[in-house]
């Protein structure tokens, strides 16, 4: 163990848990968003019911994702200062863009809308939770080109050493256009956020399974129900094309990637995608290997023939480019990785297109375990979106900047092991505790309910539980 | 001016931004053990705004990440455990600011004022501390990377720096919980701002008269003079009730010393106590001319938006929180 392994962990462990928030916010914003506006539209109270018992939902996650998400910008120049010096004149960028187009938005619309109920007439006050939700979306963009920049670098020169410029021996950004309109980048975006409506979606889902079972309001929250099962199918499409595409530009700009997430030790043509296999990373082979023929080939090129490049072909290709070195990421982990997104994804996603037809024209199942399942979903889908990202980020290794730069170089060289081990513990600790602490107060929220329904000329009181 | 000095300039502007508005809200978290039964209507005088104020870090934060890379990775690696403390200290904030309403519970309240508390004094006084070693110098050598350790970074001047945020920190958030607050909540303000003011004056007097000592210029000398003048001004002001200027007083004090700081630093960005030759500067520290431009283009269109719906969001919850 050194600082390198343990930075590594740091961020693994800070950035998966970040984004157990993210999704969330993303998807349930606009959700929030959408219910208020129905509200608005229709004047129909448990739409307003429903927008303020799901508010206070989206309220309780979106403060963990802001607190985790400051720990991010940080992160990079206290733990990777070496990358953080190569890359900053490029990759610093969209993250100033984030905060300045993205997160002002977000957090200043946000307080007004929670404080906003009483204060602003109604109009503007549903304009506010609309800016918080565009704002949270936009910040997805950014910080999404940003790591698309690291696993395929756009738009960008690197000056060397000797250069007379004051950026010598680093990237220098070049063209902001390349890297905002990266390939990777809007894939990566469009499928990102296409999981994390899912998400979403079957958290709306799993709280009204829950309100439902427990005999309350069944009218209502068939109605949400219906509205998180609607989001869950039409984001599901949206992942799977996307994941299509993503799997696509996989092949072309990370062929190792594809190969190690498929233990693919040898070109094969056509090459079949596997669905189980036991390896042996030293001998570079697999004892067994379950594959259904000619799939990988479609995947990865839209035909059935073509060849799919091998591990052990493109370690050769790496070290005739990039001098000797171990050039293939963890094999095993990006195997299961890959199969796990894809099918705790399809699972979910599965649960919420069979929830539409069950729920369909009035209908509600009366069986408990339908229920339960549906609430299963949840997890899943958010097991689904880690693992997505542990297939992107060890699929990287042994790069942070593919081809410009190793994690290996990228580590602060001035920070001791010490130190990151005191942040490490510090992080898992505070993280653990907090999880505890936001999962009892979900938890609370959901039983409790919504508010009761107020006399229809009053005027929507502040809700106490809203402010302070 | 060079595009490298405009970033010196801008990163100055959001980090002063970020201290005199996050600064009363640190201020309002301080005070909680004295504002007694008048908590609640001081947290709801900061809860629409406390987290649009936090964003004036995460985007100085990430200015300084596009416009000096350098600068940025030597400082935040080499302030690791304060910055570390910094972090966690706005995580547990943040969430007990958030979540401090939400269970009607005292044990539950009083575990989220003590996150709100500690969240609040932390950050207040490291800060102070990271800026006050940042204008004097650490150990760094021709590789750029920071070796001095804690306890160096722990000296006199510096520590002297993290009671000088955390005192005017505190004393903006009392004049802010009287400005903002009336009847008897109006009055405990009042009381600490007569407490703090005292501590808070001779604690800049003392700390600007080092720097000014140490890296003065004719320039910073008038303003860290100027800054203790309205401190005095502010204190005064608050005392006699017109809280309003005494919060633009104890605000531009604020912006003021945050000037002076970064005044003093030019054209250094983190000054080398091993070699002169090491310092990293606004020169050798920045970004190519193209990221630079392309940042003030984004940020000369966006900022002055920036401000204007956050100037919005102050003038919509501009009324006195009545207990």
């Amino acid at each position: 163990m050194d600082a390198l392994d343990l930075s590594r962990w740091q961020f693994g462990i800070t950035t998966i848990y970040h984004f157990l928030f993210v999704p969330l916010t993303i998807g349930l914003s606009v959700v929030v968003a959408a219910l208020q506006t129905a509200w608005h539209r229709t004047k129909r109270p448990e739409y307003l019911r429903a927008t303020k018992f799901f508010g206070k939902l989206f309220l309780i996650n979106f403060a963990m994702g802001v607190v985790t998400g400051i720990v991010q910008e940080f992160q990079f120049g206290m733990n990777w200062s070496a990358y953080s010096t190569f890359v900053g004149d490029v990759f610093g960028a969209p993250l100033a863009l984030e905060a300045l187009l993205a997160f002002f938005l977000e957090s200043t619309f946000i307080g007004l809308w929670i404080f906003g109920w009483d204060r602003l007439p109604k109009r503007v006050h549903l304009a506010t939770i609309w800016l918080a939700a565009i704002g949270s979306n936009l910040s997805a963009f950014f910080i999404l080109a940003a790591n698309a920049w690291m696993r395929h670098p756009v738009g960008f020169v690197v000056d060397p050493p000797a250069s007379p410029l004051g950026t010598a021996g680093r990237a220098r950004l070049t063209d902001i256009v390349a890297v905002l309109t990266n390939p990777q980048a809007i894939s990566t975006y469009v499928h990102v956020l296409g999981a994390s409506f899912v998400v979403a979606g079957l958290f709306v889902v799993a709280v009204s399974a829950i309100r439902i079972m427990r005999g309350g309001e069944r009218e209502m929250f068939r109605r949400t129900m219906r509205v998180g099962l609607a989001t869950t199918a039409v984001a599901g499409i949206v992942v799977a094309l996307s994941g299509h595409n993503q799997a696509q530009l996989m092949a072309q700009y990370s062929p190792m990637k594809l190969a190690a997430a498929e233990a693919l030790w040898q070109t094969e043509q056509p090459a079949g995608f596997s669905l189980f296999a036991i390896g042996d990373i030293e001998g570079s082979r697999n004892h067994l290997n379950v594959q259904i023929p000619y799939l990988l080939s479609f995947l990865a090129t839209d035909t059935f023939s073509a060849p799919v490049e091998g591990i052990t072909e493109l370690q050769a290709q790496s070290v005739a480019q990039y001098g000797p070195g171990d050039y293939v990421p963890n094999v095993p982990v990006l195997y299961w990785a890959f199969r796990l997104m894809m099918g705790l994804g399809m699972a979910g996603v599965g649960i919420g297109v069979a929830g539409l037809w069950l729920t369909r024209r009035g209908r509600l199942p009366e069986q408990r375990w339908m229920y339960r399942l549906a609430i299963a979903a949840l997890p899943a889908a958010l097991a689904a979106n880690i693992f997505g990202w542990v297939l992107t980020e060890v699929g990287r290794q042994p790069w942070t900047v593919v081809g410009e730069l190793l994690t290996a170089a990228s580590v602060s060289p001035g920070v001791s092991l010490v130190e990151v081990a005191i942040s490490l513990a510090a992080f898992t600790a505070l993280y653990g505790a907090l999880a505890v602490v936001e999962a009892r107060l979900l938890w609370r929220y959901v039983k409790a309910g919504p508010e009761p329904a107020e006399p229809a000329v009053e005027k929507p009181d502040l809700l106490p539980s809203f402010g302070y | 001016m060079d595009l490298p000095t405009v970033w010196f300039v801008a990163i100055a502007v959001l980090w002063t931004g970020y201290f005199v508005l996050e600064g009363f809200d640190f201020g309002v978290g301080m005070l909680l053990p004295v504002l007694g039964r008048h908590r609640r209507a001081a947290l709801a005088a900061i809860g629409p705004v406390w987290d649009g104020n936090e964003v004036w870090l995460i985007t100085a934060i990430g200015a300084m990440f596009a416009a000096f890379p350098v600068w940025y990775a030597a400082t935040l690696s080499g302030f690791y455990l304060p910055m570390l403390l910094v972090v966690l200290a706005l995580i547990v904030r943040g969430v007990a600011l958030e979540y401090r309403g939400k269970v009607d519970d005292p044990a539950w309240r009083a575990r989220c004022d003590l996150g709100i508390v500690v969240g609040s004094v932390v950050p207040a006084f490291v800060w102070g501390v990271v800026f006050a070693d940042l204008v004097r110098g650490v150990e760094l050598g021709a590789d750029g990377v920071v070796t001095s350790s804690l306890l160096d970074l722990l000296n006199p001047y510096a520590l002297l720096g993290g009671v000088v945020t955390s005192t005017l920190f505190a004393l903006h958030g009392a004049v802010f919980v009287a400005l903002k607050t009336d009847g008897p909540a109006r009055l405990v303000g009042r009381a600490a701002v007569r407490r703090i003011a005292p501590v808070a004056i001779v604690a800049l007097t003392g700390f600007l008269a080092w720097t000014v000592a140490d890296h003065g210029r004719a320039w910073t000398t008038a303003v860290a003079v100027a800054a203790v003048g309205l401190l005095v001004a502010g204190a005064v002001l608050a005392v006699r009730g017109r809280e309003g200027w005494a919060f633009v007083a104890t605000a531009v004090t604020i912006a003021a010393l945050t000037v002076v700081l970064f005044g003093s630093l030019f054209p250094a960005v983190l000054p080398s106590l091993t070699d002169p030759a090491f310092d990293l500067t606004v020169a050798n520290a920045a970004s190519g001319p193209y990221t630079l431009g392309l940042l003030s283009w984004v940020g000369g269109i966006f900022l002055p938006v920036v401000i204007a719906y956050q100037s919005w969001s102050y003038w919509i919850f501009r009324k006195r929180v009545t207990a």
